[in-house]
């Protein structure tokens, strides 16, 4: 692990929007990088290496968030670090009290079950709004293409689900009866005439019966993501509730500052507080309210408040 | 027309080997494969659909499993 022989002179610019965090030993730093959405180009990966070869420990950490960390690295070269990870455009990522790199699933372009183009979603935010200070505490966005959810997307402060609304089609409809035996919540069931009856109300927006159909018969209706707001995991694990549906992938950014500009003004004087707790506080409405302002298609009408994971509840002698 | 019996073969060996069952076959022609119930009726056809084939029709037999009927489509 080489050093720098002059005395450090280091670039405070670069520890700015955090990302530097300090490990045990003594001079020693973890650098966690910047990866929306866990995307990670070949050639960034091979220049990551080099880069933690010369100067960090015996491995990388991937984080839970999708960021590889260079472990013990040196502050004095924290200058030149930036430097060499910049020649292929690897950025540095954040931590404290900022909109965090967002997490996200693989997407639709190779994965079957997407319904929406995660990645495409995590790096816009990830432009637009990464390491934005919140003022009180850390900010979690994740995209999930689709229900399955692997990103957990409800344990963020604003989580994204890829949802369609199925249409059917009944004459091209072939009545197999393989929509009905997929449709997991049972909003799908085979009617007297053989043929496909949709319940909404128990329908998740999955896309099951669409991508299961052999003839086409089921499309999609609406497609967009479904929003849930005021998660966290933690000492004190809040999951988030729905605030809005199948809201266009192209208003994420839009909406996640909206969500923002609430937070920041009624978290006023509350001092280190996470959303999920603000909305709490405040009560759903007031955030449903905000919204519906600027987003009337996709507010819901009502919705309940962050739900408390009672997490100790064991019996400890 | 061919009958590709994938009965007792999981996901996604059965996919894989209907795959190779359908290079023995023409465009245009038509296939029966029999697939069991679960995950594999759930897959297999959409699985097929997505390369490109034509999904003619799906009946459960009368033993309970699938016989998914297909037109091999252009390569």
């Amino acid at each position: 692990m080489p050093e720098t022989q002059q005395p450090a002179k280091i670039d405070l610019n670069n520890l700015k929007s955090g990302g530097f965090i300090k490990e045990r030993g003594k001079d020693l730093f973890t650098v966690r990088l910047r990866v929306p959405g866990g995307r990670m180009s070949v050639p960034r990966l091979k220049k990551i290496a080099e880069v933690a070869e010369k100067y960090g420990g015996e491995f990388v950490h991937l984080s839970v968030r999708q960021s590889i960390e260079l472990i013990n690295i040196n502050f004095r070269n924290f200058d030149v670090i930036v430097e060499e990870l910049g020649e292929a455009t690897q950025k540095v990522a954040s931590c404290g009290a900022r909109v965090r790199v967002p997490v996200a699933c693989g997407g639709c372009e190779y994965n079957p079950n997407g319904l929406v183009d995660t990645q495409k979603s995590a790096l816009e935010v990830d432009e637009k709004l990464f390491g934005a200070a919140t003022g009180h505490h850390k900010f979690k966005v994740a995209f999930a293409g689709c229900p399955f959810d692997c990103p957990k997307s409800a344990t963020n402060d604003v989580g994204f689900q890829g949802a369609i609304y199925p249409q059917l089609d009944k004459e091209a409809c072939i009545s197999c009866g393989l929509c009905a035996k997929n449709c997991v919540p049972k909003a799908i069931t085979m009617g007297k005439d053989n043929k496909p009856v949709f319940e909404d109300k128990p329908c998740i927006w999955c896309g099951d019966c669409v991508k299961v159909c052999p003839a086409s018969a089921w499309s999609e209706k609406r497609r967009g993501y479904t929003v849930r707001i005021g998660g966290k995991w933690g000492r004190n694990p809040l999951v988030g509730t729905l605030f809005a549906t199948f809201l266009p992938e192209e208003r994420v950014v839009d909406f996640i500052s909206t969500v923002l500009e609430w937070y920041k003004e009624r978290a006023e004087s509350l001092g280190r507080i996470r959303l999920g707790d603000v909305i709490i506080k405040e009560g759903p409405q007031a955030l449903l309210d905000h919204l519906r302002k600027r987003y009337p298609e996709n507010t819901v009408a009502a919705t309940i408040p962050p739900q408390v994971i009672e997490t100790q509840v064991g019996i400890r002698s | 027309m061919p009958v590709i019996d994938l009965r007792g073969v999981s996901c996604p060996t059965n996919f894989v080997k209907a795959k190779l069952a359908l290079e023995e076959i023409e465009a245009g022609e038509t296939a029966q494969i029999l697939l069991d119930d679960g995950e594999p009726v759930k897959n297999v056809p959409r699985s097929l659909k997505a390369e490109g084939h034509k999904l003619l029709g799906l009946r459960q037999t009368d033993e309970g499993h699938y016989a998914l009927e297909l037109e091999k489509g252009e390569d």
